[in-house]
């Protein structure tokens, strides 16, 4: 049962690195300056060693990440909505990594079978989450047309936020406290780079938790052909 | 530069300012006795404008080669069939826009920025490699860019990190070690495939097949039609001729061909017993003047790529600029500094 359990948070947060790492692999040779070609694979490959390590725990990495079809994927919606403009990027980082950040120092703290992942995934998340504030400050509080994109990004991904604070069977963290901590601290950012905290809702029907349940948007089956492509072409090969 | 050149360099300058015409004589030949000594030029010392020029050319087209040569590679990351591959890729893709990055920092010693450089590379007025001008089909692809690109750019390279020019020296040390860690996991890649599913072998071999050729002519032009040799040679640029480097290239990789499992598509490809090498067929140099003229498969797709990067990423560099602006504080004034420092 405690394996059983593990497996489907190994499998949640597993698949949240796994995605979001594709999507910002998707940003090879497309950014908008060379730093950020450097910083952007620097994190995809961050994510994709938690993602490693996470689906390694729930079974082979390989078979997890090439041979699942849509809904048996738990990641969030958020993680797997494309990457858009760099702000819709940047929003997108800064509202996970928070998350993320919150919840490996959490678990890191804690004795669970995620302990140890969490005490270097902390680290490198930390990383992540500044490098999102930053830039959430420079295209927020630079220019007219940073702003504007920014505030758009900022309502367009909101509400797929709420979905990060349902809990997670086999999680040992305390969701509302994370929740109240996240808000606290997002809202903070936003300010401080001159946005508006969006008023919209942070999940509906399609989006509480949904993601978690196997229920993804359109582009993520899209995105998982394309991943998924030459592993299922040659059944059984090795690589 | 160092010990009696600089001194030379150091008379000269005391001697020019002197009577401000006896000076580029005597600047000319502490270079010379620089280069001849095989002390290393740096950003301060005095050089010959055509030295300058030629390495900011050279400089840049290795930076710009460095930055498209991330497109064919990148073309995979999204379909890379394993984890572990996914993240070798991702990390070798890092590394060169790490290599752009301090190769443009090195043509930046000479005077230039790289703004200007990206905005020529743009334009077409500069150039890069013309491999990257050829498409990555599949997947072993990725595996041949890593063995005949990457050991064909190894081969030019490492003589570079003894170049007369200290910064463009340095960097190819750290640029080089990157590279030697790239080549053996691409040729890693082609030895799963060339022992895997008979399909893999063949999608390894077909990649070998297309790559070879392009990737000897990495290494130039013919000695004799050579353009800018001769001078890169005396100036200790250049440590070795196009044709001296392709055929040590050859020599490392006709063994390693073997090894592999996999042929090398050459009927004249046989070891040369008295000149101690191997022979190899004729290069089909139309095909290179016809890729370096911009008519290659991918040309226009590399740049176009690029320009699009460049260009949709404009408000996030003015933003960034905007920030940095309103949130810097400004610089004291100099004659406050100098006061201070007084």
């Amino acid at each position: 049962m405690t394996v059983a359990v593990a497996t489907t948070a190994a499998l949640a947060l597993g698949d949240d690195a796994l995605v979001l790492s594709h999507r910002l692999g998707e940003w090879a040779g497309h950014a908008p300056v060379l730093e950020e070609e450097v910083a952007l694979a620097n994190i995809a490959l961050d994510l994709l060693g938690q993602a490693r390590v996470l689906l390694s725990m729930a079974g082979d990495e390989d078979e997890l990440a090439y041979l699942r079809e849509e809904r048996a994927f738990r990641n969030l919606q958020l993680v797997e909505q494309p990457n858009g403009d760099f702000a819709h990027t940047v929003v997108r980082q800064l509202y996970f990594s928070t998350y993320q950040h919150l919840l490996h120092a959490r678990l890191a703290t804690g004795d669970g079978p995620f302990a140890p992942l969490a005490a270097k995934a902390v680290k490198e998340v930390a990383y992540h989450r500044d490098h999102a504030e930053q830039w959430t400050l420079r295209l927020g509080d630079g220019t007219d047309a940073s702003h504007e994109r920014m505030q758009r990004a900022c309502e367009a991904l909101w509400r797929f936020t709420g979905e990060m604070f349902r809990p997670v069977e086999g999680l040992d963290v305390d969701a509302r406290a994370l929740e109240t901590v996240w808000l606290e601290s997002v809202t903070g950012v936003l300010s401080r780079a001159t946005l508006t905290v969006p008023e919209g809702p942070r999940s509906g029907a399609w989006t509480a938790g949904a993601g978690r349940q196997g229920v993804h948007t359109e582009p993520f089956g899209r995105m998982l052909a394309e991943m998924q492509h030459l592993h299922r072409s040659h059944p059984g090969a090795s690589w | 530069m160092a010990t009696a050149a600089a001194q030379q360099t150091a008379g000269a300058q005391a001697h020019g300012a002197g009577d401000g015409t006896a000076g580029p004589a005597a600047y000319e030949r502490a270079f010379d006795a620089a280069v001849a000594a095989d002390e290393r030029i740096e950003p301060r010392d005095w050089m010959p404008d055509a030295y300058r020029a030629t390495l900011v050319r050279q400089i840049a087209q290795h930076a710009h080669s460095e930055i498209i040569g991330m497109q064919p590679e990148a073309n995979w990351i999204t379909r890379a069939p394993s984890l572990r591959r996914k993240a070798i890729l991702m990390a070798k893709v890092q590394d060169e826009a790490g290599h752009g990055l301090y190769l443009y920092s090195a043509a930046e010693t000479l005077g230039t920025g790289r703004d200007e450089l990206l905005d020529k590379l743009h334009t077409g007025r500069q150039k890069y490699s013309s491999i990257f001008n050829y498409p990555t089909l599949t997947w072993a692809d990725v595996g041949a860019i890593g063995w005949l690109v990457d050991g064909a750019a190894i081969t030019n390279q490492v003589p570079l990190c003894r170049c007369s020019y200290g910064p463009y020296a340095r960097a190819m040390v750290r640029i080089c070690k990157e590279e030697s860690f790239h080549q053996r996991q691409g040729y890693e890649l082609l030895l799963a495939l060339s022992r895997g599913t008979p399909q893999q072998h063949a999608m390894a071999q077909d990649a070998v097949d297309r790559w070879w050729w392009p990737s000897l002519m990495m290494f130039g032009p013919p000695d004799d039609e050579s353009a800018h040799s001769a001078q890169s040679m005396a100036w200790k640029i250049k440590r070795h001729s196009n044709d001296e480097l392709r055929q040590r290239f050859v020599d490392i990789c006709v063994p390693q061909a073997e090894s592999l499992g996999l042929t090398l598509p050459d009927a004249d490809l046989r070891w040369n017993e008295q000149r101690g090498h191997h022979d190899f067929g004729p290069i089909d140099w139309s095909e290179f003047w016809a890729v370096l003229k911009g008519n290659g498969l991918c040309n226009e797709q590399r740049i176009t790529q690029r320009r699009q990067a460049h260009d949709e990423g404009a408000w996030v560099r003015e933003a960034a600029a905007a920030y940095a602006a309103k949130h810097t504080a400004p610089a004291p004034h100099p004659q406050e500094t100098g006061a201070a420092l007084a």
